[in-house]
């Protein structure tokens, strides 16, 4: 494979503590190499004058999928404006909220991301979901099954039953070519079957007698149990209602006590995640406002929780997620048209689109709080930011953020033009926070945090040597003064990107379609004839598929790279 | 010794059952018989034997005669006649695999074709609705355990999909309906006394094309508001008991067929239809689904969807994709005289296009790919048969809930025959060439 070298660039690495000092990075054979290694005849690629980092990693996206496609189908209207040609080996590719696969490995390649990870992923639908990660050109890909409402975790975790749960987990991780534990709506998607939802920690599961707070510690258990590389992954009940921020504060106390137990470097037990949508103060959308200090206070002094934003970008989009019940109140509340998959034994899913209007008070609260949570975290190694793609808004607009994040001038700017600024700014800490995040806090958010949080630091988010060679190069010059604008406009199609290896991005144009591959966690538990006996059961009864047409064989995973966990206790 | 294959998927109908049971011959060569399946799917397994097949592509002569060619014959009449068109039409894709229809877009994007499923002449007007209005819907499985309202509107799954309602919908015992049949209500609507409207609790026998009104009806019924006293030919006591069995239910479903679909006012009464099933879920739980007809319709309808944003009629000409029925349908493109080749896969449009859209195919040099002869064989210049997906080679499909599961491949594909995926990759790369600069 071909060698690089990366020549005088100011160089942003968390993981080895880099603050914009100028370095070389040098590549081999798809890994990043000391300077010493690579040969003469390695290529120069001259980064002086420009920033360079890590290719970033998103760590919640919905990005493929049943409800993503359900959302591309059903909203021709997403498309308008929005189409590009084929053009060499680059497919065609259009979309804005909800790209097409091609549009979102393109897309995100631009911008100096190079893994991403699909946020929930109904078990049943795993090979739609492998068949949309095939088909995404460039970067790396997992996807999160959900268990939060399964069945079998249900009827487990009541009776308290950890290592069936975890053997359970392990063979459906396998089955569906997973890479994390995702709860979505825990115990209130289930109730979503019956029309029904839990909106507090301790709300009973309907018939199944089991209430979220059991279902979140049992899975907690469970995951440290196996010692898998991401902690939970969870999105919490009551998603956007007012006042929902004490809802969010139980379920993030949840995680007190629990220390994480795994080899691959992550600290927390619980990630927490879009919690912009989990921060909200008031008891009607009249007295709406942030509980973002709240919420970041707390986190902020516990060491095992991570979060992400879930920041809103002020477009129109479209939501979805696995928290069906959300997504019909959401319906009533807009009245614009709703899609709705109620999942077998498993789970649920919503869509609705959504426009975040700077026109309405609501939106522009919710915009200032995405933006607080990451203003207020003290560590940004455990605050990551996210749209929650495409809930909150286009994965599209990260650089938006970041220049929102990066300069107080933008921010101030964009509260200016909001209708309703004075009851905004008074609903929301915004208008006081002058805190500027950097260029290695940004890193941190994008690169190494949410690398570490997913178990992953060995091979991503970082620049030390051994890494795999994945790199961004923007053009912004740290040195000489620029204006917010210049922020959005480097990180939106970056100068150049590597991607283990080969480039991919070279004057924000894609030139390679790169060597994709498919992140999976492999599990070993010991055996366990009673977990066996009870999905086999489980098969001939309820589902509506037989078991041996449920696994999603290895021709879904083309190019897999697989984490081995051994769990046998 | 015979051996027995099972878990084996029947490629139909939009049931896609997966519990199918194929004994196979000790060579693996034959099928000797078929487990479980209904008498349509057990047929699709045995047809694959028939003594009479197909084996090697064969050529139209002017006097319509058939010459057997050669596969890379096949291939390259295909490849040039992709490559010399302006805007070819590319229709089909509904009994072949994922896998098939990726590398055909591929092909498709290429040559600047035109996209086109059978929803173009189903559910094509369904995908208009929920454009308009979106779907509440669920997996199959959910009915099986939660549902004790089924209704069927416009269909006759005892007819068009025998097993749907063993399998799912009627008859199966689950997990919240361990009394089977006796836990749920069926209602049927349909202006015909079906065999499905035979075994209903309640048939309404709706006046020809009035579904739309009756819809409606039973949306002012849930509200409590007044009615005529006759509406589509229902007496108003009858549409306010419907509406009371609808929402007295805990689980309820809408499964739609064509009768809805292509009759009076298309897309709309499945707009109504979707907005009765909103509507319903103020009061209780209800669900909508299609009862898609090929196997694999709904498959070409989500690889379109996450390849180019649309499910169906997607207009690649100008190099990027449009999609607008009516315009960019195949029907309209070819009535209008719009399209200048055709390269039918996986469908048989000349049993089914109005006889208008069938002459201008056989007028345009035109390649029919499929394993029987049919109609569009028929009046195809090329005629490529090609090995059962399904049967003789594995590869993706979706149920009608959207389900993927996977074909399986039970007995091998005659001598010499090419699958699907096989036939399209030796397309492809024959287009390449040619787009390079080679002959
Ligand atoms: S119901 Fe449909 S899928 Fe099932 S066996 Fe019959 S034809 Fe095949």
């Amino acid at each position: 494979m071909a060698e690089y070298i990366i020549k005088n660039g100011f160089v942003f690495d968390p993981v080895q503590g880099i603050k914009g000092d100028k370095a070389d990075i040098a590549v081999k054979d798809g890994k990043i190499v000391k300077s010493t290694e690579v040969s003469s005849k390695a290529k120069v690629i001259d980064a002086s004058g420009k920033t360079v980092m890590a290719g970033a990693v998103e760590i919640h996206a919905h990005i493929a999928g049943p409800k993503v496609n359900e959302g591309r189908n059903y909203r021709p209207e997403d498309k308008l404006f929005q189409y590009r040609p084929k053009k060499g080996s680059v497919r065609m590719a259009g979309g804005f909220s909800i790209p097409t696969t091609f549009k979102t490995g393109y897309e995100y390649a631009r911008m100096g991301y190079t893994t991403a990870m699909e946020a929930a992923m109904p078990p049943l639908y795993a090979r739609h979901v492998h068949e949309e990660i095939r088909d995404t050109p460039i970067i790396d890909e997992g996807a999160y099954p959900v268990f939060g409402n399964n069945w079998f975790v249900l009827e487990y975790l009541k009776n308290r039953e950890i290592e069936n749960t975890a053997a359970y987990i392990s063979w459906l991780l396998q089955a569906s070519k997973g890479y994390a534990v995702k709860l979505v709506n825990p115990g209130g998607t289930e109730a979503w079957g019956w029309g029904l939802n839990c909106l507090t920690i301790d709300d009973p599961v309907p018939y199944f007698d089991i209430t979220p707070r059991e279902i979140v510690t049992g899975l907690i258990e469970a995951n440290e149990y196996l010692g898998l590389p991401h902690s939970i992954h969870i999105h919490q009940n009551s998603l956007g209602n007012p006042g929902n921020y004490t809802v969010t504060l139980d379920t993030l106390r949840l995680a007190e006590g629990f220390k994480a137990k795994n080899k691959f470097g992550r600290e927390q037990v619980m990630h927490s995640t879009h919690l912009q949508f989990h921060s909200y103060g008031g008891d009607s959308w009249a007295n709406f406002e942030s509980k973002s200090k709240e919420i970041m206070d707390y986190v902020n002094k516990q060491k095992n929780i991570t979060v992400d934003t879930g920041c809103v970008t002020l477009d129109e989009t479209t939501t979805m997620t696995a928290d069906g019940p959300f997504e019909h109140h959401l319906t009533e509340l807009n009245h614009l048209k709703w899609a709705n998959v109620d999942v077998e034994l498993e789970t649920a899913a919503g869509v609705v689109p959504y426009i975040y209007s700077p026109d309405i008070k609501v939106c522009e609260i919710q915009w200032a709080i995405g933006l607080e949570l990451a203003l207020m975290a003290k560590d940004p190694m455990r605050c990551f930011i996210t749209t929650d793609h495409p809930n909150a808004g286009p994965f599209t607009r990260y650089p938006r953020i970041f220049k929102w994040l990066m300069s107080e001038e933008a921010r101030k700017k964009q509260i200016e033009s909001f209708k309703h600024r004075e009851k905004m700014i008074e609903a929301t800490h915004i208008a006081g926070i002058d805190r500027e995040l950097s260029l290695y806090e940004i890193a941190q958010m994008t690169r190494a945090g949410p690398a570490k949080a997913l178990g992953l630091s060995h091979q991503y988010g970082g620049l030390a040597p051994g890494m795999d060679a994945d790199i961004a190069i923007y053009d912004l010059n740290p040195e000489k003064p620029h204006k917010p604008e210049d922020i959005e406009k480097a990180f939106s199609a970056a100068a150049f990107v590597m991607k283990t290896g080969v480039p991919v991005v070279v004057d924000g144009e894609v030139v390679n379609n790169g060597n994709k591959r498919t992140i999976w966690v492999k599990a070993k538990v010991n055996e366990n004839p009673q977990v066996m006996r009870d999905i086999r059961d489980k098969f001939l009864k309820y589902y509506s598929v037989t078991q041996a047409n449920y696994d999603v064989s290895s021709h879904f995973v083309p190019n897999p790279h697989v984490i081995e966990v051994d769990a046998t206790h | 010794m015979s051996k027995v294959v099972t878990d084996v998927i029947c490629p139909f109908c939009g049931t896609l059952c997966d519990d199918i049971e194929v004994v196979v011959s000790d060579d693996g060569k034959k099928i000797e018989d078929v487990y479980n399946a209904c008498a349509i799917g057990a047929e699709k397994f045995l047809h694959a034997q028939a003594p009479d097949r197909v084996k090697r592509p064969r050529m139209q002569q002017p006097d319509g005669s058939y010459k057997e060619v050669s596969y890379d014959e096949a291939v390259e009449y295909t490849a040039q006649m992709l490559y010399k068109a302006k805007k070819p039409l590319m229709y089909g894709w509904s009994s072949t695999s994922c896998e098939a229809q990726s590398i055909g877009h591929e092909i498709a994007e290429k040559v600047g074709a035109v996209v086109d499923n059978t929803a173009t002449v189903c559910h094509g007007t369904t995908l208009i609705a929920v454009q308009d209005v979106g779907i509440p819907s669920c997996t199959l499985g959910e009915i099986k355990n939660r549902a004790d309202r089924i209704i069927f509107w416009g269909c006759n799954p005892c007819h068009a999909h025998p097993r749907h309602q063993s399998r799912y919908s009627v008859f199966p015992r689950g997990f919240f309906t361990n009394k089977g049949h006796t836990n749920r209500k069926v209602i049927v609507v349909d202006p015909r006394v079906t065999d499905t409207a035979k075994l209903a609790d309640y048939h309404y026998q709706v006046e020809q094309g009035r579904d739309y009104e009756l819809l409606s009806a039973f949306r002012v019924a849930l509200r409590n508001e007044p009615l005529p006293e006759v509406v589509a030919g229902i007496p108003r006591e009858k549409i306010i008991e419907g509406a009371e069995v609808m929402k007295s239910g805990r689980f309820g479903i809408i499964f739609f067929g064509m009768g809805v679909t292509q009759s009076l006012s298309k897309n709309h009464n499945i707009d109504n239809a979707i907005s009765l099933t909103k509507d319903l879920n103020e009061f209780t739980k209800f669900s909508i689904m299609a009862m898609r007809g090929h196997y694999n319709v709904t498959g070409s309808g989500q690889v379109l969807g996450w390849q180019f944003g649309f499910p169906f009629s997607v207009d690649l000409s100008r190099g990027f994709a449009r999609y607008n029925p009516g315009e960019t349908s195949s029907n309209d493109l070819l009535v209008r005289g719009e399209v200048d080749a055709v390269f039918v896969i996986g469908s048989d449009p000349g049993a089914h296009f109005p006889i208008s859209s069938v002459k201008q195919i056989a007028k345009l040099p035109s390649v029919c790919v499929d394993p029987h002869i049919t109609p569009t064989t028929e009046i195809s210049k090329l005629h490529v048969p090609v090995a059962f997906v399904g049967v003789e080679v594995a590869g993706n499909c979706y149920r009608m809930d959207n389900v993927p599961i996977e074909a399986r491949k039970v007995v091998d594909p005659p001598e010499g025959v090419l699958t699907d995926v096989e036939f399209l990759t030796r397309v492809n790369a024959r287009l390449d060439e040619l787009m390079a600069g080679g002959k």
